[in-house]
């Protein structure tokens, strides 16, 4: 029941059910720079029991346990990629919400990428079929827009007979 | 009894739905007017049936009749009046019964305004609506009755979820689907003009209005959810790239697409194949949305599996519907020719331009949406794709969609010169340089995508701006007044709607330079807050109707001076012990100031999160200006339906919007 409630809350509006408040006041790394390389970072990290919130949103106690280990990892020195790795060592790949490039995601990162060439080269042959054909002149709008042909002149003849008829 | 009224109207909603899918197609194929006539007042009644079904369930709802299943789930009775209302579709089996309920408003709203439409395309147009509106109607009365009772009716309920029970509820979801329901009635459109064979220019301005008016209402929803969403959950977020949010940008963005392109077709008669595909594609994605937000695939595979019936129902309609218009038109497509022939570097170039960029951040949308959801179901594996993956797919494809706009106004039909073009907008982009540089001179530097980026939304502004600047310009001082005033209306809905786009991009911009502070402070302590200082003040306890609220009181001084009180709270309601976040904010120009607490700490001191968000509410002021853009177009008299010789008398200038 209250799985269903808190999906309700999904489904008929936004995303995260519950409001969250995630980094805390106690929870902050003193120095300045490494707190915002630790936002940064958890904003790549899913909280693993949330619904598309990364651990820098959400309010969830897991949330926070890997919010205080990212802090503890750059506390100790590590660079943003190997808190990173730490962390997807110990949750796996789920954990990432930008998901690393392998064959498993091989379509997810090149189907963007191959639309983007495959429709400029549509829209090239598009023009190509231009060049080929005759160039596009003042008189050759007027043609296709105003220019009625022999069946459509029949088509018009019959509207107009039947709004008359009405 | 009301409700079993209710009921009732349902069920003959379904009859008479089916009647309008079948007996118009069936005059159509023997073009008999007789039964082609039928469709409209079919679809009038048929909405008149599904109104009445509405309104019972919303009866229901306000005299809280806990007999009622989904009442008794859904409602409290001491909820305020204004959210048992909201309550209707405040979930599942409510919710579909408003989608379907515009359904059939839109079909409804174009058999009573289209009567100059032929009847063969208005009749096979409304038999497509019916089959959709019968299809969910069946969902409704087989797998999702909201008029189902309780044999002993409970005394209570148990009341709406409390992030719901807000004014921006009561609005956002109607309007989210009056926008992508309402693109059914062009792919009804399409669908029709498919079977009959007649995609042409007549199809463009049909469907023209149709378009505009969904897109205005979607645009408008997604804004209005977003804001929602900032002010509501409690951390200033304002879109999170969430399924849900997905399932209502991917119609956008290809209905989007859909209305530029209709342009050209209309103009000059030319990318009529690809017009027609993204009329199917734009709903085929609002059918999508519902399937993901309905079925409950989303929570994860296994919760799908679980309750399999509603999912599986709304995915055989998906699967229908889909397949059946894209094989309708795999059938059609090579019958239609080419049309008009044009450039690459003219009107239609960059309206192709446009349409490439946004149907692939479209497909990137897609893509990450339901590939952790394919990859599970094919191999097990999961993934996540979030936010980081948006930011560096469908983000980047809006850059040079932007920086296009501008030009792609100033370029000729058939054939322009882009180098004439750019000359004629460079003041626009220097002008918007001159000013970025100033703002960063001012704010001491800033990071460089985000000055890079508030460039871009003064150039894209200034750009748009410039249609006006160059028509008005061309004949003297004393002309000016009377120059504007004979730009066409559909040039100032574009100047308009372009120039929103510029403005959100502002509000993007500016979360660059936003200030945070998290902090536990206790009664008496000052923070300082982007110029601001912010005193805490303590903590009261407030009983309200159906809540119990923990309210920190803090004062907002700008040097010695108090510019406002700000109250943040807490709320537990009643009912659902689920604590929700109610935020402060302080408004000073387009900018806030934004207060939420979390914790309470030894009853004194309490977890703020304060921020100063510059320019923060041009994030949802650059749509709703886009959305004026677009009502201004849908007045214009030369776009409406039926007035083919005004269309073509148009300057070929006066077209986008």
């Amino acid at each position: 029941m209250r799985l269903r409630a808190i999906c309700l809350a999904l489904l008929v509006s936004l995303s995260a059910a519950a409001p969250a408040f995630a980094v805390r006041p106690g929870e902050q790394l003193p120095d300045a720079t490494q707190e915002a390389r630790a936002r940064r970072i958890s904003a790549e990290l899913r909280c693993l029991v949330c619904q598309n919130q990364s651990i820098d949103d959400s309010d969830a106690s897991l949330a926070t346990d890997l919010r205080r280990l990212v802090r503890e990892r750059i506390a100790a020195g590590d660079s943003d990629q190997s808190v990173l790795d730490f962390i997807v060592a110990r949750y796996g790949e789920f954990v990432l919400l930008k998901p690393s490039f392998s064959t498993q995601t091989l379509i997810l990162w090149g189907l963007p990428v191959v639309a983007l060439l495959l429709g400029g080269m549509a829209a090239f042959r598009l023009f190509r079929r231009v060049r080929a054909g005759e160039e596009p002149s003042g008189d050759e709008a007027g043609k296709s827009v105003a220019g009625l042909s022999e069946t459509e002149q029949q088509e018009l003849a019959k509207l107009i007979a039947q709004k008359s008829l009405r | 009894m009301i409700v079993e009224l209710g009921h009732f109207a349902l069920v003959m909603a379904l009859v008479v739905a089916l009647f309008q899918a079948s007996v118009p197609l069936w005059g159509a194929l023997r073009q008999d007017d007789v039964l082609l006539r039928l469709a409209p007042r079919a679809a009038i009644l048929q909405f008149i049936l599904v109104a009445m079904a509405f309104s019972a369930l919303t009866w229901a709802f306000l005299t809280s009749d806990f007999s009622v299943a989904n009442v008794f789930q859904n409602s409290h009775s001491l909820k305020p009046l204004i959210y048992k209302w909201s309550g209707v579709w405040g979930n599942h089996e409510g919710s579909m019964l408003l989608w379907v309920l515009i359904l059939a408003l839109f079909g409804a709203a174009v058999a009573v305004s289209s009567g100059h439409l032929p009847e063969d395309m208005l009749g096979v147009t409304l038999a497509v609506q019916a089959m959709v509106a019968a299809a969910f109607i069946a969902f409704l009365v087989f797998a999702s009755n909201p008029f189902l009772r309780i044999l002993a009716a409970p005394f209570e309920g148990q009341g709406l979820n409390p992030v719901l029970q807000d004014p921006g509820l009561a609005i956002h979801p109607p309007l989210l689907y009056l926008g992508y329901v309402g693109f059914s009635i062009v792919f009804s459109f399409a669908a029709a003009a498919l079977i009959l064979g007649r995609v042409d220019a007549a199809f463009a301005r049909m469907v023209r209005p149709w378009t505009l008016a969904a897109w205005i209402v979607l645009t408008l929803g997604i804004a209005m959810g977003s804001y929602w969403a900032y002010y509501e959950l409690g951390w200033g977020g304002y879109w999170f790239w969430d399924p849900v949010e997905n399932a209502s940008l991917m119609p956008w963005l290809t209905g989007t697409a859909l209305l530029h392109s209709a342009i050209v077709m209309e103009k000059r008669e030319a990318l009529k194949t690809w017009t027609i595909l993204l009329a199917i594609v734009t709903f085929s994605l609002s059918l999508l949305g519902t399937f993901l937000v309905r079925s409950g695939v989303l929570t994860s595979v296994h919760a799908f599996a679980v309750d399999p019936e509603r999912g599986l129902f709304i995915l055989a309609i998906l699967i229908a519907f889909i397949g059946g218009s894209l094989f309708l038109f795999a059938m059609r497509a090579s019958a239609m020719d080419g049309g008009g022939l044009f450039a690459p570097i003219s009107r239609e170039g960059a309206l192709v331009f446009n349409n490439l960029f946004l149907s692939v951040a479209a497909l990137a949308v897609f893509i990450g949406t339901l590939y952790p959801l394919l990859l599970e179901a094919l191999t097990g594996a999961k993934i996540s794709v979030g936010a980081p993956f948006f930011n560096l797919t469908a983000v980047p494809l809006m850059i040079p969609l932007f920086i296009a706009i501008p030009i792609g106004q100033k370029l000729a039909w058939k054939r322009g010169n882009l180098a004439g073009a750019v000359q004629r907008i460079w003041w626009a982009l220097a002008l918007a340089l001159t000013l970025t540089a100033g703002v960063n001179f001012m704010i001491g530097g800033g990071p460089v995508l985000a000055l890079a980026a508030i460039a871009l939304g003064l150039y894209l502004v200034f750009g748009a701006l410039d249609e006006l600047v160059d028509r008005a310009s061309r004949g003297g001082a004393s002309m000016v007044s009377a120059r504007l005033r004979a730009i066409p209306r559909s040039v100032y809905a574009m100047v308009i709607a372009h120039a929103g786009a510029g403005i959100m991009v502002l509000g993007l911009a500016g979360t660059a330079f936003e200030q945070e502070r998290i902090v536990a402070v206790k009664p008496g302590q000052t923070i300082t807050l982007g110029g601001y200082l912010l005193t805490f003040k303590g903590i009261s306890n407030q009983p309200g109707p159906n809540y119990l609220a923990t309210a920190a009181r803090f004062e907002l001084r700008d040097g010695a001076t108090l510019v406002a009180e700000l109250v943040p709270a807490k709320r537990v309601y009643i009912g659902r012990q689920m604590p929700t976040s109610e935020t402060a904010r302080y408004r000073h120009g387009f900018s806030e100031v934004y207060l939420a607490i979390g914790e309470v700490q030894d009853d004194t001191s309490v977890d703020l999160r304060a921020y100063n968000k510059p320019f923060v509410l041009f994030i949802w002021l650059g749509p709703l200006i886009m959305g004026i853009g677009g009502m201004l177009s849908l007045s214009d008299r030369r776009l409406r339906v039926g007035a083919p010789r005004q269309a073509q008398r148009a300057k070929p200038q006066g077209a986008a919007a």
